[in-house]
């Protein structure tokens, strides 16, 4: 059931049978036997339903939690080992509600990394711009602003500047379209997925949307239950005999995308 | 003698006590806020150390102020008749809402705010004063106001262990059963109080964020 993927190129980011759990709670563990090779470049999409883990493996790859069992490897390095500033901004971060500083306009939230690794002034500047025209905001109409005073697509555009600013070659986004209207998701999502191609990044996105997972995914990694159940390329994935599998797919009715 | 010519007669002396009153809040003030606030950032990430100071300042607060001032005179070093006690007794009042604004202004943040500054590789001293601290002002400003009103009026009674201020009129007028003496101290002391409230309302309104 686990369609192999074969390597292509260096390994990213690699769990070797990774287990994460809350202590104190005699619940099953959030995440458990995780064994997965991300290889540089890719874009793997990791889905499932609400409560399934995938934003619990994402937040172990930048160390903002960490496994209980097992251990997670960024570029070689084990992730509890690392320093954990010196990895992360070596990590871009998109999330569902941006997480913008309200206090900050657009320039200075799309600089923040930038600003943190301690950039000239007019290399930060320039490199706002180029990211702001990147994900298609106007500079001198949109660089002085507060993030109150733009729309939800607008913010996440922001967050995906800001996450891109320092040029880190890792990308984890989680549900970063998930809050948007269909419309507005659906142009973030073609314009993410051709900038992605561009970027040559190796990116890890969450959803639960099927059709996101297909449409930007060059590999889809399905959780149940804190279990890897599925690992496939968007052609191949909907094929997969397994109940999980079959459940998005009838929830969602997107057979006819599946050769997309 | 009534209020207006007592007031007239004894302007100077008024206003001397004026000065004395502020520079009694204005010390206890800054100590208050240089202790409060401090505090208050350490406690950020210690939550269990948190409740058992906040518990701390709130049972202060509970003392009623005269039996507070009575207390601090027999402690040796610290307490005594005059200034210092009544500034003691003034900080340990001021405490709690400062503390508590502090506490509530720096933890009380949107989680994917923090989350993101966690994320993008800020260290703890980066978010506690980048982050944390410009969002939780306006929070922190509330509680130093508060506080500002509540050492303003508990001053007053800091005439009573000797520390001077707007209160020797109070409780020479209480002692005189002169309403105009009374009100000579009372009056300025109401007007510090919306005065100081007004202004730090201002302020706090100017830093808010979003």
């Amino acid at each position: 059931m686990n369609a192999k993927v074969e390597e292509r190129g260096d390994i990213t980011i690699e769990f070797r049978d990774v287990e994460y759990r809350i202590f104190g709670t005699s619940r099953e563990p959030i995440l458990s036997r995780i064994a997965l090779k991300i290889a540089q470049g890719e874009t793997l999409v990791l889905l499932g339903r609400s409560g399934s883990g995938k934003t619990t493996l994402l937040k172990l790859i930048n160390g903002l939690l960490h496994a209980t069992r097992g251990d997670v490897y960024v570029n070689g390095g084990k992730v509890a080992k690392v320093d954990a500033i010196r990895l992360r901004r070596g990590i871009g971060y998109v999330i569902q509600e941006a997480g913008l500083f309200p206090h900050y306009t657009v320039a200075e939230n799309i600089g923040l990394v930038p600003t943190l690794e301690s950039w000239k002034e007019d290399r930060i500047a320039a490199r706002v711009e180029e990211m702001m025209r990147l994900v298609g905001l106007e500079p001198t109409e949109y660089a002085q602003r507060k993030p109150r005073e733009l729309s939800g697509g607008q913010r996440q555009r922001v967050g995906v500047a800001r996450a891109l600013a320092a040029d880190p070659p890792i990308l984890l986004m989680d549900e970063p379209f998930g809050a948007l209207d269909p419309v507005t998701r659906a142009e973030l999502q073609r314009e993410f997925a051709a900038l992605a191609k561009r970027l040559a990044k190796t990116i890890v996105f969450v959803t639960h949307d099927l059709r996101e997972a297909l449409r930007l995914g060059s590999r889809i990694v399905l959780l149940q239950a804190g279990k890897i159940v599925a690992d496939a390329r968007p052609q191949e994935f909907l094929r997969i005999d397994h109940p999980e599998v079959r459940a998005f797919a009838a929830s969602f009715e997107v057979a006819h995308e599946a050769g997309a | 003698m009534n209020l207006w010519e007592f007031f007239v007669s004894h302007r100077a002396e008024i206003f001397e006590a004026t000065i004395a009153h502020l520079f009694l809040v204005a010390v206890s003030m800054a100590i208050a806020i240089l202790i409060g606030v401090s505090l208050g950032m350490i406690l950020v990430k210690r939550k269990r150390l948190r409740a058992l100071a906040l518990g701390f300042a709130s049972i202060l607060q509970t003392i009623p102020s005269l039996a507070l001032f009575g207390f601090l005179i027999p402690i040796p070093f610290l307490g005594g008749i005059g200034t210092r006690t009544a500034v003691i007794a003034l900080v340990l009042y001021a405490l709690l809402p400062i503390l508590r604004n502090t506490v509530v202004g720096l933890t009380n943040l949107d989680p994917a705010v923090l989350e993101a500054a966690e994320a993008m590789g800020m260290t703890e001293m980066q978010i506690l004063l980048k982050v944390r601290f410009p969002l939780g002002l306006s929070v922190i400003l509330a509680g130093v106001r508060t506080a500002t009103v509540i050492t303003i009026g508990v001053a007053t009674i800091a005439a009573a262990i000797g520390a001077g201020g707007l209160g020797t009129f109070i409780f020479r007028g209480v002692a005189m059963v002169s309403d105009a003496v009374i009100l000579a101290g009372a009056i300025p002391a109401a007007l510090l109080a919306l005065a100081a409230d007004a202004a730090l309302g201002l302020l706090e309104r100017r830093l808010k964020v979003v």
